[in-house]
């Protein structure tokens, strides 16, 4: 298979490129008109008959217990419709559920979103009310009395894990190495990988280092909020329309919540502004639901910002170590890892992904990696974009930069000795099939940022690299020829970041459409089959592979259509360029247009449909460069220039590709520059809002330039790879070692923020 | 309740008049009054942009202006941007460029270039990165979205409204 390096191309053009008609052009995408035009219904456009407004009533305390709550007087409130707390939730024992990136207890679900006996963090969800406007809803949930026996909170991992700190759930017991033990504990689980001898390992090694790293909790900071908007039919069934980045998952959960058959349950995904990961987990549309079962009319909720903040999202604050060993030659030899990741409220950080991200790029015969999941009292996390590897890359990505400096290496070209290829096993025991790791050095090496000079004081270049394994998952597909010769796409995938056109384009592809003669839409529960999550950065892969083997069904359909008409065999028929051809009188043919007019007559309506569980996951790499200038009066950081390269397999349409990157690279930018909750004393959020988590604005960067790197994942009929999460691994490591450069300091801790340079430069 | 109060205004081109309460803001009364959903709620305090709209000849936060306060004045939304006789340039340059991804935060920059370009036809990258950043945007990182700006200002955009 042949490899290309594509390099950003600002025309927006319609060539033709690797063979192919309509992969690797740039089509206007299908859904555009209708989102630059205010035009797409998102979920807080839903506007029902005789609709009511929902608001949560949540807790002011990081800790506490509920002594009482009493909700008389939001009930007096003319307007007000229903209350409802976790009373009206039925009881759930522990049961585990799988959400697609991620597993969750559906007892700590319940309990996440709507607080029993304790609330666990500032902003735990207690109670709600709807009622005829949103404002009587907002004085109704004032009016409510929550009596609290206020707890010392927990706020860091590491104080956490000490003996003798208050628990969070004095029934959770740790799990270690797989096995339930007694002890009583923040700590969930300990889990290792393991890999050759470390200690023989590091005997072999004339350099090594051994450093630590914090990172702080930031959060997905999608620009729509969490909606949702319930209606609770008479029959017992119940609608939702909502934000989500998967419609079925969404559905099983609030079906487990309020113990209704699945099939009782319908969902409809709206337009999502954003997800991330932090769309997945159910935070309001089970209470929507039980506020529309006790009103008898619909109801919508939507968050406030600072309800987005302290109510869902972030990604985990960690604590890392990591030891690493290479020899005078320049060989890694020894790896050893701790990692101690905050869950949130409860069980289930990406503490495992990151064990497994942590040294994935490096062919290292020997490795150790030890992975803490805790408690402590801040938001239950959820999955963000390569969830727990870009913690882990700040510290293994900062340590591989200082060995290469101590061995006088190039840092890419350190990598380009170490760098994981074909058969090279990870630490957690899979093999790589065919990778394009080493591709995207040789692409950054080769790139015009690596050579260029970097002149002035205070200036400095970092480069730094990523891994995420990706997912596959199941989708399905359905394909409508239309009487006038063009499709309609129907899927289950939510459509975050362009996946309406990557799925469209890989059916017309096959039938020799254009792509704008695929009209893909996105189902709901009740229209389409089963899909998992717009997650895992796998849309584009397997939705994609819906789409392709749902036009090859209408292919085969179509082919017996013309044979029918040709009073031939359909193997007498061959199709190419939408176009059929009589094998037995070649100069017969028919377009694809032509047999669609007449499907009436050949047998009534071709539908085309797959439904796709693919292996052959093609995991992701990237290396990206980086140029800073720091002011050492301010400590502030400015982005002089970035350089993101990835191996995408195939892009099936390069500018939401880049888009990927570029968006992917940006949130690294705000993680490793300005993002992080901030809490007083009491463990109250301080910072939730947009002006006080300040996320990264236009007049904070650069343009984000892009190599697209093609090496095709086998896996794959078209080789793609998913593409939307990697990009976020790489910025913060290589920030920091471009700050290194430029101000001669390691820093170890994110955000790397003005005060923390100062601090660091001894100015603070 | 507190009484409602009588407003008149123009939206889009058209004379409007609708009641609200006084502690509405404009963006309320837009998307749950007018029916006009096509400025988003993304923070509720002046933060993100995703609700633009120019009131009069100035670029606006919908949800920090009250609906009362448009009594005399006139409004114009993203769903005034296009005519009837197609896109507006900067929508047209935002597709080309795939200037979007979950698109919810676009109307508010659509209407944010739009009043850019308006008051300064040729704006450099940095004017336009200095405008824009009222406007949050997660998924794109910006690059495609500036762009757009900028080649819309080329193709000369035209100033009218």
């Amino acid at each position: 298979m042949s490899n290309t390096v594509r390099s950003t191309t600002r025309t927006v053009s319609k060539k033709k490129t690797n063979g192919y008609q309509v992969i690797g052009t740039r089509p206007i995408r299908h859904d555009g008109l209708d989102k630059v035009t205010g035009r797409a219904l998102y979920g807080a456009d839903v506007r029902l008959s005789g609709m009511l407004h929902g608001r949560i009533l949540r807790s002011p305390h990081a800790h506490a217990i509920i002594k009482s709550i009493d909700t008389s007087g939001a009930e007096a409130l003319p307007g007000v419709k229903a209350v409802v707390t976790a009373r009206d939730l039925p009881a759930l024992s522990d049961k585990i559920a799988d959400l697609g990136e991620g597993a969750v207890n559906l007892r700590d679900l319940s309990t996440n979103v709507l607080a029993a006996g304790k609330v666990l963090y500032h902003g735990h969800a207690v109670a709600a009310v709807a009622a005829t406007s949103p404002h009587i809803a907002e004085e109704a949930i004032q009016l409510i009395r929550v009596g609290y026996e206020v707890l010392q909170p927990v706020l860091d991992v590491r104080a956490a894990m000490k003996p003798g700190v208050p628990l969070l759930h004095p029934t959770l017991t740790m799990e270690s190495l797989g096995k339930k033990t007694n002890r009583v504990s923040n700590v969930a689980s300990h889990s290792q990988m393991k890999k050759g001898d470390v200690a023989r390992g590091f005997q072999k090694a004339d350099v090594v280092l051994e450093r630590e790293f914090q990172t702080a909790t930031v959060h997905q900071g999608y620009i729509e909020p969490h909606n949702a908007t319930a209606q609770w039919n008479a029959d017992g069934s119940v609608t939702v329309w909502c934000s989500t980045q998967g419609a079925f998952i969404t559905r099983s959960q609030v079906a487990e919540l309020l113990k209704l058959p699945v099939s009782r349950v319908r969902v409809v995904p709206m337009e999502i502004g954003g997800g991330f990961g932090g769309k997945i987990q159910v935070y309001i549309e089970p209470v929507a639901a039980l506020l529309s079962r006790a009103a008898g009319r619909p109801v919508q909720i939507t968050m406030s910002r600072a309800e987005v903040f302290m109510g869902t999202g972030p990604t985990p604050g960690s604590y890392i170590r990591v030891k690493m060993g290479a020899t005078g030659e320049g060989r890694l030899v020894a790896a050893e890892a701790y990692l101690a990741y905050e869950a949130g409220a409860f069980p289930g950080s990406p503490v495992g992904a990151g064990a497994m991200c942590i040294f994935a790029p490096y062919n290292i015969e020997n490795v150790l990696i030890d992975a803490y999941d805790v408690v402590v009292n801040k938001p239950r996390t959820s999955a963000y974009r390569a969830p727990g590897a870009t913690n882990a890359a700040m510290a293994s990505e900062t340590v591989i930069d200082e060995l290469a400096e101590q061995l006088r290496m190039d840092p890419l070209d350190f990598r380009l000795k170490n760098g994981a290829q074909e058969g090279d096993t990870r630490a957690d025991g899979p093999a790589f099939a065919r990778i394009g790791y080493l591709e995207t050095v040789q692409a950054a090496k080769a790139h015009a940022h690596a050579s260029a000079p970097l002149e002035g004081r205070c200036r400095g270049r970092g480069v730094a690299s990523g891994f995420w394994m990706n997912y596959g998952g199941q989708s399905s597909a359905v394909a409508n020829v239309n009487p006038d010769g063009t499709l309609t796409l129907v899927e289950g995938s939510t459509d975050i970041g362009g996946t309406r056109a990557s799925a469209a384009m890989q059916a017309a592809e096959v039938l020799g459409l254009r792509a704008e003669e695929v009209r893909p839409l996105v189902g709901d529960t009740e229209s389409i089959g089963y899909t998992e999550v717009t997650g895992g950065s796998r849309t584009t892969f397997a939705t994609g592979w819906a789409a392709y083997e749902a036009a090859q069904d209408v292919k085969r359909q179509m082919i017996e259509r013309a044979a029918k008409l040709w009073e031939i065999t359909a193997a007498d028929v061959d199709f190419a360029d939408a176009t059929f051809t009589n094998r037995k009188e070649p100069s017969k043919k028919m377009t694809f247009k032509e047999v669609a007019a007449r499907l009436g007559e050949t047998g009534g309506p071709v539908v085309g449909r797959a439904a796709v569980h693919p292996s052959g996951v093609g995991v992701a790499f990237a290396t990206h460069v980086v140029d800073v200038e720091v002011d050492p009066d301010t400590g502030k950081v400015t982005l002089l220039r970035y350089t993101a390269v990835q191996d995408a397999g195939r892009a099936i349409h390069p500018s939401y590709v880049e888009g990927q990157m570029q968006g992917g690279v940006v949130q690294g930018i705000g993680w490793a520059l300005n993002e992080e909750y901030a809490y007083d004393g009491q463990g109250r959020m301080i910072n939730a809002s947009f002006l006080d988590y300040r996320m990264p604005t236009s007049l904070d960067l650069p343009m984000i330039d892009t190599v697209i790197v093609e090496v095709p994942n086998p896996g794959h009929p078209y080789g793609v790879r998913g593409v939307g999460e990697v990009p976020i691994v790489p910025p913060p490591a290589a920030i920091a070692n471009a700050i290194y450069r430029a101000i001669g300091v390691r820093m170890r801790v994110l955000p790397m923020s003005p005060r923390r340079i100062l601090e660091a430069l001894g100015k603070a | 309740m507190s009484k409602k109060i009588h407003v008149h205004t123009r939206i889009n081109g058209e004379e409007v008049e609708f009641l609200c309460e006084p502690r509405q803001s404009l963006l309320e009364v837009l998307r749950d009054e007018l029916g006009l959903t096509g400025a988003k709620e993304g923070c509720n305090n002046g933060n993100c942009g995703a609700c633009n709209v120019v009131l009069d000849d100035r670029l606006v936060n919908s949800c920090l202006v009250l609906a009362v306060e448009v009594e005399g004045h006139e409004v114009t939304t993203v769903e005034g941007v296009a005519s009837s006789k197609g896109l507006h340039p900067i929508q047209q340059k935002f597709l080309e460029h795939a200037a979007l991804q979950c698109g919810v935060c676009t109307p508010g920059f659509i209407v944010a270039a739009k009043a850019l370009l308006d008051r300064n036809p040729k704006p450099t990258e940095h004017q336009v990165r200095h405008w824009l950043a009222g406007n949050l945007c997660r998924c794109t990182g910006y690059d495609k979205i500036v762009r757009a700006v900028l080649d819309a200002s080329a193709c000369g955009s035209p100033g009218q409204k």
